[in-house]
């Protein structure tokens, strides 16, 4: 759409809510750019949620601040905010048509009837919805709901939109066709983005910015590729991406495996409660001899060899320190001829993929 | 509203004043929208209840005194009221029990519109008037009414029978004001238990009757519960039927309070009666919510 | 096969049972309307010959027609009171927090629990100190206070099955709550206020106990009336009066089910 209006940053700082004795948002701040797309990512109950109502103005903080722009609207009520949001449920209202479902903030906003329909028309094409205007809700499947509840927060061009899981109740081929659909609306758009999801995958494909939230705090805020690659605690690491870790003991600046001290490119982080070795399936390289001298040596024994389909997990129980997951690619799999169960298996680890992680982030 | 959103001072780090004063806002609103019909309540039934009660804690002389409950207590009169009433409504609680509960079990295993079509003979009479049901049953009744004659042309009996203005037309009546008040809650409740369960445990190896007494019969208890609770509290108290089917003959606590105050005027008697009724009803209820849960009372 | 037998034997049992009791309750009003068209002047059932002339006497009383008039004016005027009244209240109470909405249910709930004739007892007497005895307003205000809980809990469970993100959805959209609420909440609880409504002109409709106390003189209700003529003799008017009542809550029903219906067929 036109950019009319200018997207906005947001500010927040210190936002603390507790219901009782749980701390839903606890000391939470956190800075979005203007225009970014910015993803929650947490397990149920992280706070992942009552962050995004606190940013809608439907869940009201203890004490903290939240500004959009230079603007503080902790107190502004909801519909003084100017966002568009999508909810999980899509929250149509099933006794309107689309186009009066899209054009119902327009409604409100004393736009003429003659540019209701232009511009709800125009976001209704921008969701590849044209002509679907005089539907019933009730007459569309899932993911035009999806669309329809997309249509309707952009259409007044807000400069903030906030997505609650809006992909979660789609299927699997729906839901990833979606997000890529959702990034490219993003880049025409020009509104800053937060979106909540549990699914990492999700969180990874489309994000700019990913911030993951536990126990009503923000763990780490990164790039998807950096906190992928750098997560910055075991439960960053643990619960973005496929990985196996093991327990290791650090001392002055080097992890130790067992006897063997770990090379790693990245400096370790500082944190609580010991430290572990994150390894990334597919990070590990299988060697056809001895493993160099320049990468980690995590060589076992083959114990299970498993099927995927587009890749083959090749489960190896490592000399000391328990069992290690590597993912071979379908194809070249069946080139080199991996070793059968039982035989031995040079894995490698290289410095640039050693990930070692506290236990908690300090 | 607008005072906030210019909202620009130095410990706007914490807001906390703000925040609280908007969510005290936000609760005295909901209040607010609340409150008439609150205020309604308490003032038409709350207050005067209480006001009426708290008559039967004080004597004729205007001190505080059990005297009215002492009276109660130790008056024939009273005493059979309150045996009466109570006989009465375990009768037509019972009765209501055998008769409804097969009744919500045939309609409960039939097709959705079979049963909605049948439910209607439930509905209509549930919101026909008490008074107009009560006169039919007069009607139907009465020495020389339809049952009488019926049965004496079949030649089941050759004199009529005292059918209305005793205790058997009061309970017959009753039954029928109260039947719907089981059978809506408890049907409700049997068209949301799972046939799969019943199926599954026939298929396990159960007779039909074993299943319907193991698996089907327990979980319709809650509203069976809500029923009997429905039907016990509103014919403790109740006024209408027996008071016209019963011809005088039948004394029930309601017409006795009555009674008590437009012919005798004694307040405090009424009002230690009234506080008795009460005690009883309030502990239904609250046996109901122990058990379970208010909600069910009010399933339509 | 003993079990199939057995099966079959339940099943008939059953229907006989169920048919018996269908039959049971609807046999008062199956009486109440042919007799109302009866000749006679006495009651006679079946009737043998066909009249208006109970109508007549019905539409003709001044008595009659005063209660009637009373009646109708205090159940429309209850539910124009008790619906909105009821119905805010129970949207309050849905956006309020447990403890509140747990006290304020209780509360709200108390006159179907407590013994209609101590709230008219009590109402009497509170009546007696306001001079409002024996007038339109007593009645209406007793009746506003009983049918109240009639709406707001079928209101409260309408607002239950109802996606409360529509109104969030309509809120972060630009509208006002109270905005929100109007266009996008109440449409869709319509159905449940209907029935609230039409639960609140019937409970005042067919309201005897208060009525009997509480109502008197002009203002008295044709409620009051019946219990009374019916006290003294079985006058056959009451048949003509009873079948005007029996249609007036028929077709009230089959209208909320209607409105029901076409709200379904949408979904």
């Amino acid at each position: 759409m036109s950019s009319a209006t200018q997207s906005l940053p947001i500010e927040i700082s210190s936002l603390c809510k507790a219901y009782g004795s749980v701390k839903a948002l606890d000391d939470v701040s956190l800075n979005i750019a203007a225009g970014e797309f910015l993803t929650l990512l947490g397990p149920s109950g992280s706070g992942k949620t009552t962050l995004l109502m606190a940013l809608a103005g439907f869940s009201r903080p203890d004490s903290g601040s939240i500004r959009f722009g230079d603007q503080e609207v902790i107190a502004t009520p909801p519909h003084k905010r100017g966002l568009g949001m999508v909810f999980q449920s899509y929250a149509l209202f099933p006794f309107m048509t689309v186009a009066e479902n899209v054009a119902y903030p327009l409604k409100i906003r004393g736009v003429s009837k003659s540019d209701q329909k232009t511009h709800a028309e125009r976001a209704l094409d921008t969701v590849q919805l044209g002509g679907y205007g005089d539907r019933r809700i009730t007459q569309l499947s899932g993911g035009q709901r999806q669309r329809v509840a997309l249509a309707r927060a952009m259409v007044f061009e807000p400069q903030i939109i906030l997505m609650d899981e809006p992909l979660s109740a789609l299927d699997k081929q729906l839901r990833e066709h979606m997000q890529i659909e959702l990034k490219a609306l993003h880049q025409k758009l020009d509104a800053t983005v937060v979106y909540v999801t549990h699914d990492q995958r999700e969180a990874l494909t489309m994000s700019d910015r990913i911030a993951v939230v536990n126990h009503g705090r923000i763990e780490q805020v990164e790039t998807p590729e950096r906190l992928y690659r750098q997560p910055s605690s075991f439960f960053v690491a643990d619960f973005v991406g496929e990985s196996v870790s093991l327990p290791v003991k650090v001392a002055n600046d080097t992890a130790q495996l067992g006897e063997r001290a770990l090379k790693s490119d990245s400096p370790i982080a500082q944190g609580s409660g010991g430290h572990r070795l994150v390894i990334r399936p597919e990070l590990l390289e299988v060697t056809s001899g001895a493993v160099p001298e320049t990468a980690n040596d995590l060589s076992g024994h083959v114990h299970d060899i498993i099927y995927q389909g587009d890749s083959v997990l090749v489960i190896v129980q490592h000399d000391s320190a328990g069992q290690i997951n590597v993912r071979v690619p379908a194809n070249r799999a069946g080139q080199t001829g991996l070793p059968s169960k039982g035989e031995r298996i040079g894995l490698a680890l290289h410095p640039e993929d050693t990930i070692i992680v506290p236990e908690h982030a300090s | 509203m607008s005072a906030v959103e210019g909202y620009e001072s130095a410990e706007a780090l914490q807001n906390v004043s703000t925040l609280k004063s908007e969510n005290h806002r936000e609760r005295r609103t909901f209040l607010g929208l609340s409150m008439p019909a609150v205020l309604v309540v308490l003032v038409v039934v709350f207050l005067p209840v209480l006001w009426l009660s708290s008559l039967s804690f004080f004597n004729a002389a205007g001190e505080l005194s059990s005297e009215n409950y002492a009276r109660i207590f130790k008056s024939e009169l009273y005493l059979r009221t309150f045996v009466v009433t109570f006989q009465i409504s375990v009768a037509v609680t019972v009765i209501c029990v055998l008769v409804g509960y097969p009744l919500c079990y045939w309609l409960a295993r039939m097709s959705d519109r079979n049963a909605a079509i049948l439910m209607v003979f439930v509905l209509v009479p549930f919101w026909t008037s008490v008074l107009v049901r009560t006169y039919a049953w007069l009607v139907l009744l009465q020495r020389n009414g339809i049952i009488n004659e019926s049965m004496i042309s079949m030649g089941i009996i050759d004199e009529p029978l005292q059918l209305a203005h005793n205790l058997t037309g009061s309970i017959i009546g009753m039954v029928h004001i109260m039947l719907p008040f089981l059978v809506l809650p408890l049907y409700a409740t049997m068209r949301s238990v799972d046939t799969d369960l019943v199926r599954a445990a026939v298929g396990l190896g159960s007779s039909p009757r074993g299943a319907f007494w193991r698996v089907f019969f327990p979980m319709s208890l809650p509203g069976l519960f809500a029923g009997i609770v429905l039907v016990f509290i509103l014919s403790l108290g109740f006024f209408v039927t027996p008071a016209l089917l019963g011809g005088g003959r039948v004394q029930m606590l309601a017409q006795r309070i009555e009674s008590t105050i437009t012919i005798y005027s004694n307040w405090g008697a009424a009002s230690a009666l009234g506080v008795v009724l009460l005690l009883m009803a309030l502990l239904m209820i609250w046996l109901m919510n122990r058990v379970f849960g208010l909600d069910k009372l009010f399933m339509r | 096969m003993e079990q199939v037998g057995q099966r079959k034997i339940d099943g008939l049992w059953l229907t006989v049972v169920g048919i018996a009791v269908l039959f049971f309750l609807i046999l008062p009003t199956l009486i109440v309307i042919p007799m109302s068209f009866s000749g006679a002047s006495f009651l006679e059932f079946p009737p043998t010959s066909f009249s208006f002339r109970w109508y007549t006497a019905y539409l003709t009383s001044p008595e009659w027609m005063s209660a009637t008039r009373t009646s109708l004016i205090a159940a429309i005027l209850t539910t124009l009171i008790a619906t909105p009244l009821g119905s805010l209240c129970a949207y309050g109470l849905h956006c309020s927090a447990p403890r509140i909405r747990n006290a304020a249910q209780i509360l709200v709930i108390m006159p179907i629990v407590v013994p209609v004739i101590l709230i008219a007892v009590g109402v009497f007497s509170l009546y007696a100190k306001l001079g409002l005895n024996y007038t339109l307003a007593g009645v209406v205000i007793a009746h506003t206070a009983l049918a109240l809980p009639f709406v707001i809990v079928t209101v409260m469970s309408g607002l239950q099955n109802y996606d409360f993100d529509q109104e969030l959805a309509a809120r972060s959209l630009g509208a006002s709550r109270a905005y929100a609420l109007w266009t996008v909440t109440v449409p869709q609880v319509k159905f449940s206020i209907q029935t609230g409504a039409f639960l609140a002109f019937i409970t005042s409709l067919d309201e005897v106990v208060i009525s009997m106390l509480v109502s008197g003189g002009d203002n008295a209700t044709i409620t009051r009336r019946m219990f009374n003529s019916l006290r003294d003799q079985l006058d056959p008017t009451i048949a003509a009066i009873s079948t005007c009542l029996i249609v007036v809550s028929v077709v009230a029903l089959v209208g909320v089910q209607l409105i029901g219906r076409s709200k379904n067929v949408d979904k």
